[in-house]
């Protein structure tokens, strides 16, 4: 076969291939929509998924939110009193966690700590044949498999990067105030006069409800199109973080170009 | 009034892309009766299952259970009958995060509303009925391959079903554990007065207790009868299977050019 043909062959089926796939995980999305009536008549498995993919998240989520902001702190103390408005820390800290590096860092975070285990887990559960044998029992694993896990990673993310930010000013606040010496007026003030409540703390809100949206279907997708063989689930789990951290990158940049063209 | 065959076969054909696995077959399972569907490995016989479950369509010809064409269902349809069918899957797959009790109770859970002290009694019925009642606070993790099999079957059997499949019942099991499910196969179809449908390669076992028996290869039904019938059955595939023979119509090797070609010629 001629070389070049070949190489573009490859990249069609590369392309194809890709296209598919987006549009069984849009199927996928769609009917776990659908199904959510019939997951919520099953409320506890929700709150159950929320309990393993929330608040078993919120170690990572709280320490990593500590050092960024204590990094944010340090950073911007250091380029603001150039300009000598080192009392303006206060704002930095906040705009930055709660518009940009809470929604964006806790679905990083989120991503790879329950996104895998949720490919993981559902991937082991085709391999095993589970979801077969509850497809066989007259029960839909999109009602009673995906569509708790969905909407426990929904809810959770938005809160989750809600407590990101506020743990992060918390890190900035002890570097800036206590460490640096900054006054502890003027940094709580400025943030109180600067920090919009619509356009600053719900459009960060919004980001990371996208996100919720974005990581929580993506790992499903993985785990439940996984090949039923070991190392098909762990493709299906790689492929999660890497999907899942790249979508976020890209929508991140869309909302913001939307909020801030707003 | 019921059909006297509970599911039938007609002119099945079902492949995957341009390879057919069935090729215009025809089996009938008579209510009541156990019926052995056999064949080497990966000859179509766990697909066979999953065509009676609905769970993949066929290219030609039809399944019918229960008077009704299985493909030809709507979702509802399908999970209608499906309610008609237990079916053991070839590892148990049991539910990991849930104990053998919750896994029994499941089907009850999902499609009845039953009160909790009475689901809890026919669970452990059901239980008792494979000699697993005393486990059923354990894990499904902490079952061995032939409990986890047993709860599976007390799972398969929890709605009371017509029709009761069994996929490779005998895999991997030690010679106690093969006996048990061996025995609770016809006893649990007899006393439920189900249907059973056993896919399986295990020659002895199947002969022991199935009332009729299918043989599968090339993808048509290779031959049929009862087990006394074709023990006697001259078929050479029949013969071969049966006795375990290495070489016959199934070769020992998979199709290659010849071997002195492939030694002395270079790549």
């Amino acid at each position: 076969m001629n070389p070049i043909f070949k190489i573009l062959s490859n990249l069609g089926n590369q392309v194809t291939s890709r296209i598919w796939r987006l549009g069984s995980a849009t199927r996928l999305f769609l009917l776990t929509l659908i199904y959510s009536g019939e997951s919520f008549k099953r409320i506890h498995l929700t709150i159950r998924e929320i309990y393993f993919t929330g608040v078993m998240s919120l170690i990572i989520i709280v320490v990593s939110a500590f050092f960024v902001g204590m990094v944010l702190g340090l950073q911007g103390y250091y380029t603001l009193q150039k300009y000598g408005s080192s009392e303006s820390i206060g704002v930095l800290v906040a705009l930055a966690l709660l518009r940009e590096l809470g929604p964006v860092v806790t679905a990083l975070l989120f991503a790879g700590r329950a996104g895998t285990a949720i490919t993981a887990e559902i991937g082991l559960m085709k391999a095993t044949e589970q979801l077969s044998a509850m497809e066989m029992m007259a029960v839909s694993p999109i009602a009673r498999i995906i569509g708790p896990r969905f909407w426990a990673g929904v809810i959770s993310m938005p809160l989750l990067a809600s407590i990101f930010s506020m743990v992060g000013v918390m890190g900035g606040y002890l570097v800036a105030v206590p460490i640096i010496g900054v006054d502890h007026g003027a940094f709580w003030s400025q943030m109180n006069v600067n920090v919009d409540f619509r356009f600053d703390v719900i459009n960060g809100l919004i980001k990371s409800f996208v996100f919720g949206i974005a990581c929580t279907i993506i790992a499903l997708y993985e785990g439940y199109d996984a090949p039923p063989t070991a190392e098909g689930v762990s493709r299906a789990t790689t492929r999660t973080v890497v999907t899942s951290s790249l979508t976020v990158l890209g929508l991140d940049f869309i909302l913001t170009s939307f909020m801030i063209a707003h | 009034m019921a059909q006297k065959n509970i599911v039938e076969i007609k002119n099945l054909s079902f492949g995957y892309g341009n390879r057919m696995l069935h090729k215009d077959i025809n089996m009938v399972f008579p209510r009541g009766k156990v019926t052995a569907i056999m064949g080497g490995s990966g000859c179509g016989k766990t697909t066979i299952l999953r065509l009676i479950g609905g769970q993949i369509k066929p290219k030609a010809g039809q399944v019918a259970v229960d008077g009704k064409i299985v493909h030809k269902q709507d979702r509802q349809g399908i999970y209608k009958l499906r309610r008609k069918m237990g079916m053991l899957f070839q590892h148990g797959a049991l539910f990991t995060d849930l104990s053998v009790f919750d896994n029994v109770a499941f089907p009850m859970r999902e499609h009845t509303k039953l009160p909790e002290s009475m689901i809890r009694d026919l669970v452990l019925m059901k239980l008792n009925a494979v000699g697993l009642r005393g486990a059923h606070k354990l894990m499904s993790t902490e079952l061995s391959g032939g409990m986890a099999r047993r709860v599976a079957l007390a799972r398969a059997i929890a709605l009371d079903p017509d029709i009761i499949m069994y996929d490779e019942p005998f895999a991997g099991l030690d010679p106690i554990s093969m006996a048990v499910i061996c025995d609770l196969i016809r006893t649990l179809n007899d006393a439920l007065g189900a249907t059973s449908i056993i896919v399986t390669h295990d020659v002895e076992e199947a002969f022991s207790f199935a009332d009729y028996i299918y043989f599968v290869a090339d993808g048509l039904v290779a031959a049929e009868g009862t087990p006394k019938e074709l023990s006697k059955s001259k078929l050479p595939f029949v013969h071969q299977f049966v006795h375990g023979e290495k070489d016959g119509p199934v070769p020992f090797h998979y199709n290659a050019p010849s071997y002195k070609k492939d030694i002395y010629e270079p790549i």
